[in-house]
């Protein structure tokens, strides 16, 4: 039933370095991305074990504050800017959008190749501000702490920041002109696969919102070193500008980091429920909404600042409208699964986890755009639960469970089910430990970022701690049988699940153009059966 | 070892009550949708579990009516969370009128706070029961935020400017004071209690913590220090407006336009006196940057602020207008 790969493949077409380096393979470029992506997120992973740690005692007993203060920092603004937001466009999207509409590669191949080596070069700016000392600002570099206080290595990190920012805009711009000008013949707007259609909305906040990061974060190197007065007050600033400016980028950069995740969930419950999806355009449209809407609602974190109330009114109403797609989202995707063919293999799995974690984080994000209750939870280990459950329940979820899916048409190879669903089983678990106690201890009013604690917290940091212990765990499972699988387990062939889409009907690895002849596209993805209505019973 | 298990903060304040009602509705209505998904999701998993490889689900386009009912619904629901939490925001911004007034100082690592009757504390605040309590609160340095997690109250306090927090406190006790936007290497030392007395009894720590006069006095003996007093003549007749009966009323700008004389005027005005000049006098005021400190910045307010309580006389209706001196550039 199992054919062999095809002879010459992407991973076979040419070895070597260079082969590698000088690629302009979109499907290349993905693995060059997750390899390095993988590295960061192992490297984010160690700073928030070290910070487990550190809070299992009320004490600063493990490391002093001001290495807890760069733990933390670090593990922001690695698990951010060098994983969440290029792990799935970078690596599932750079791979897949092509393949899915039909096309033999991005529209710019050379920009791809490039975008890659930025993301590198801005990564080696935060190790070496990592290695040298590390910055103790805190993920969001607020003034005038970051340009007046801090004497760690501001400039050094923010520079990283604002380079792999580059990166994360040519991808975008990539994806746009690709989705727009490189369809396959019959491969209409709204036969895109729910992936495609996400990495759009993904697309058009990366273009819009970083260029704004990559000003905010210049402009605070420029007022450390030539102590310009933009944001300090001392110089004649204004800190909570500095809060507008980033927060503009930094809320939409949510919806970057979770939208792909989004796109992968439908396509998982699709193809694990050998049905297409429920309500096709408003999933696609509610995409849309939620990247348009996601530009509004950045001043929801500034509701203790003292900004305007009626400022904060209309934050407040608008970060309600957000969350009105995504709630559409989720029932669409349930109803999916009604009267499909569930299989519960463990991509399954994570999208299954994906709904219930990212609900949760979605129905906590409610408490936060609540103006009166937010007065409360702001800054405790509630806003630290809550975006943990949309970045870590949603996103990474999203991502592995991708990753899964996908697995047999990056490598060719099956991985051991078993194993995967007994990680899937791990980082569920764990994940819920670690990251549920927090909204408890938020509640209670146990500020985030500190390194030293009131004693009575203590139940709940312990539980979080035993909790990210076997999240680590099941983390690292993967990381090892997905490497043994690349020589060991058995062929994939060209259609592992039974699934339907572009990316399915070609063989396993891919061959580096993808498609022999540009194929005809007549109906949309997903389509098991024929479509028919259905109204309320 | 672990004794304590709590699941809330305790009640502490008028406004907790408040915020806790909205905080159980909030976790109803999300158990009740998070558990209803989970519910389907399980059920339908489960119920269409794939029997055969060959097996396919049924196609089903969609559903324009449920689409419209999970739009709506959530919809309607978010908006009385919306309309909700801006009326317990509305309440916790405004404070009432005749509100006791005490000033806070943040600092990398402490807070110091100084009462009007002159009375200073460090890490410390002690509060009366059953009444209102304004804080005013400015920084020296970086952003800081001052939370009282068994009151829910919370407000940054940020350099340059003035925000305001307030509170009733109901039970007398002692309840944390955390700091919570990160500032520096003791970020998580910022911290201190805050504790809430019967009036008697605070009245009794009250007397027993005075020292050298109230924050009105030595703003008083500032204002002589300074030299303000050269300029800012009562009779109407010195080269700065008159103070006397200012606050809290407008005040006519040379550019035509009015500023409320507010604390952030009084602190802009002392710190930049060029930025707002008042109608019908000169820019010569010099500024007082790096001469004053935070601390000395609030009696100056709390003596100027005095004026103004103790005579109706000098609003602004009447010429000339009060504030600090001058004409535009």
């Amino acid at each position: 039933m199992v054919s062999a790969p095809p002879t010459l493949n992407y991973l076979n077409n040419g070895y070597g370095l260079k082969s590698w380096l000088l690629t302009k393979d979109h499907k290349r470029i993905a693995l060059l991305y997750l390899l390095s992506i993988t590295f960061f997120f192992f490297l984010g992973g160690f700073f928030a074990l070290m910070i487990r740690l550190e809070l299992l005692t009320p004490a600063a007993d493990l490391v002093q504050p001001d290495t807890y203060n760069k733990l933390f920092t670090m593990h922001g603004v690695v698990m951010v800017f060098f994983f969440l937001i290029p792990s799935i466009p970078a690596v599932l999207g750079n791979f897949l959008i092509p393949i899915m509409i039909g096309a033999k590669d991005l529209a710019f191949p050379r920009i791809n190749l490039a975008s890659w080596y930025i993301y590198v070069l801005g990564g080696l700016f935060t190790i070496v501000a990592a290695i040298t000392g590390g910055v103790d600002t805190g993920w969001t570099f607020y003034a005038p702490y970051s340009t007046s206080a801090s004497n760690s290595h501001v400039i050094t990190a923010g520079l990283g920041v604002f380079i792999t920012g580059f990166s994360s805009i040519l991808t975008g711009l990539n994806f746009i002109v690709t989705v727009h000008r490189m369809r396959a013949p019959g491969m209409t707007w709204f036969r895109l696969p729910l992936f495609v259609w996400a990495h759009y909305a993904t697309s058009l906040i990366m273009i819009l919102g970083t260029p704004v990061i990559a000003i905010t974060v210049l402009l605070v190197a420029v007022e450390r070193a030539f102590h310009l007065g933009i944001f300090d007050p001392a110089l004649g600033g204004d800190p909570v500008l500095f809060q507008h400016l980033f927060w503009f980028y930094s809320h939409p950069a949510v919806y970057i980091m979770i939208l792909p995740a989004m796109g992968v969930v439908a396509e998982l419950v699709q193809a694990f429920s050998r049905k297409n999806i429920f309500g096709y355009t408003f999933v696609a449209f509610s995409s849309l909404a939620i990247a348009i809407i996601g530009f509004l609602v950045w001043g929801h974190h500034l509701f203790v600042s003292g900004q305007s109330t009626y400022a904060g009114l209309i934050f407040s109403i608008l970060s309600f409208f957000v969350a009105i797609p995504s709630a559409v989202k989720v029932f669409n995707w349930t109803a999916t699964i009604y009267k499909g063919s569930v299989s519960w293999d463990s991509p399954m799995l994570y999208a299954i986890g994906f709904i219930g974690l990212f609900t949760i984080g979605g129905l906590t994000g409610l408490f936060l755009a609540t103006l009166g209750m937010d007065i409360h939870l702001h800054d405790t280990y509630f806003i630290i639960a809550h975006f943990h459950y949309v970045m870590v329940g949603g996103a990474i979820f999203g991502y592995l469970g991708g990753l899964h899916y996908w697995w047999p048409k990056i490598t060719g190879r099956m991985y051991p089910e078993g194993w995967a669903k007994f990680a899937a089983l791990n980082v569920f678990v764990g994940f819920n430990l670690t990251f549920f106690p927090q909204f408890i201890v938020g509640y209670l009013g146990m500020p985030r970022r500190y390194a030293m604690y009131a004693p009575e917290f203590q139940v709940y940091n312990v539980l979080s701690t035993a909790g990210a212990t076997i999240l680590g765990v099941g983390y690292l499972i993967p990381m090892v049988y997905f490497l043994w699988s690349l020589k060991h387990a058995p062929l994939a062939g060209d259609n592992p699940w039974g699934a339907r889409g572009l990316e399915w009907e070609i063989p396993s690895p891919p061959p580096t153009e993808n498609f022999p002849a540009t194929p005809i596209v007549t109906e949309a993805t997903h389509q098991y059966a024929p479509s028919r209505e259905v109204g309320i019973a | 070892m672990f004794t304590n298990f709590p699941f809330f903060p305790q009640q502490a304040s008028e406004q907790a009550a408040t915020v806790d009602a909205l905080y159980f509705f909030l976790v109803a209505v999300s158990a009740f949708f998070a558990v209803l998904i989970a519910l389907l999701i399980v059920v339908f998993a489960v119920k269409f579990h794939r029997k055969d490889d060959s097996q396919v689900g049924e196609a089903i386009h969609g559903s324009l009516a449920l689409e419209l009912l999970w739009t709506l619904i959530p919809l309607g629901i978010t908006m009385v969370m919306f309309v909700w939490g801006a009326q317990v925001f509305f309440h916790m911004t405004r404070p009432p009128k005749g509100a006791m007034e005490i000033y806070v100082v943040g600092k990398q690592w402490m807070w110091k706070v100084q009462h009007m009757d002159g009375a200073r504390e460090i890490n410390e605040l002690h509060v009366p029961t059953g009444r209102p309590v304004k804080l005013i609160m400015g920084s020296e340095d970086v952003i800081h935020s001052f939370f009282i997690p068994d009151f829910r109250v919370k407000a940054d306090v940020i350099p340059g400017r003035y925000n305001t927090l307030w509170f009733t406190a109901t039970k007398a006790g002692r309840y944390h004071l955390f700091c919570t936007q990160y500032c520096g290497t003791k970020h998580s030392a910022m911290i201190g209690w805050v504790t809430a007395m019967e009036p008697a009894d605070y009245q009794t720590w009250l007397s027993g913590g005075a020292g050298g006069g109230t924050m009105a006095e030595n703003g008083a003996k500032l204002f002589q220090d300074l030299a303000c007093a050269t300029c800012h003549l009562e009779n109407g007749q010195g080269r700065g407006p008159v103070l006397k009966g200012a606050y809290g009323h407008q005040v006519l700008l040379q550019s035509g336009q009015t500023v409320t004389m507010d604390d952030a005027y009084i602190r802009e005005s002392i710190l930049t006196p060029q930025a707002k000049i008042v109608a019908g006098f000169t820019p010569i005021m010099p500024t007082f940057q790096g001469l004053v400190t935070e601390e000395q910045l609030l009696q100056l307010i709390a003596y100027v602020k005095s004026l103004g309580e103790s005579t109706g006389t000098g609003a602004a209706s009447t010429a000339p207008p009060p504030g600090p001196v001058q004409k535009q550039r």
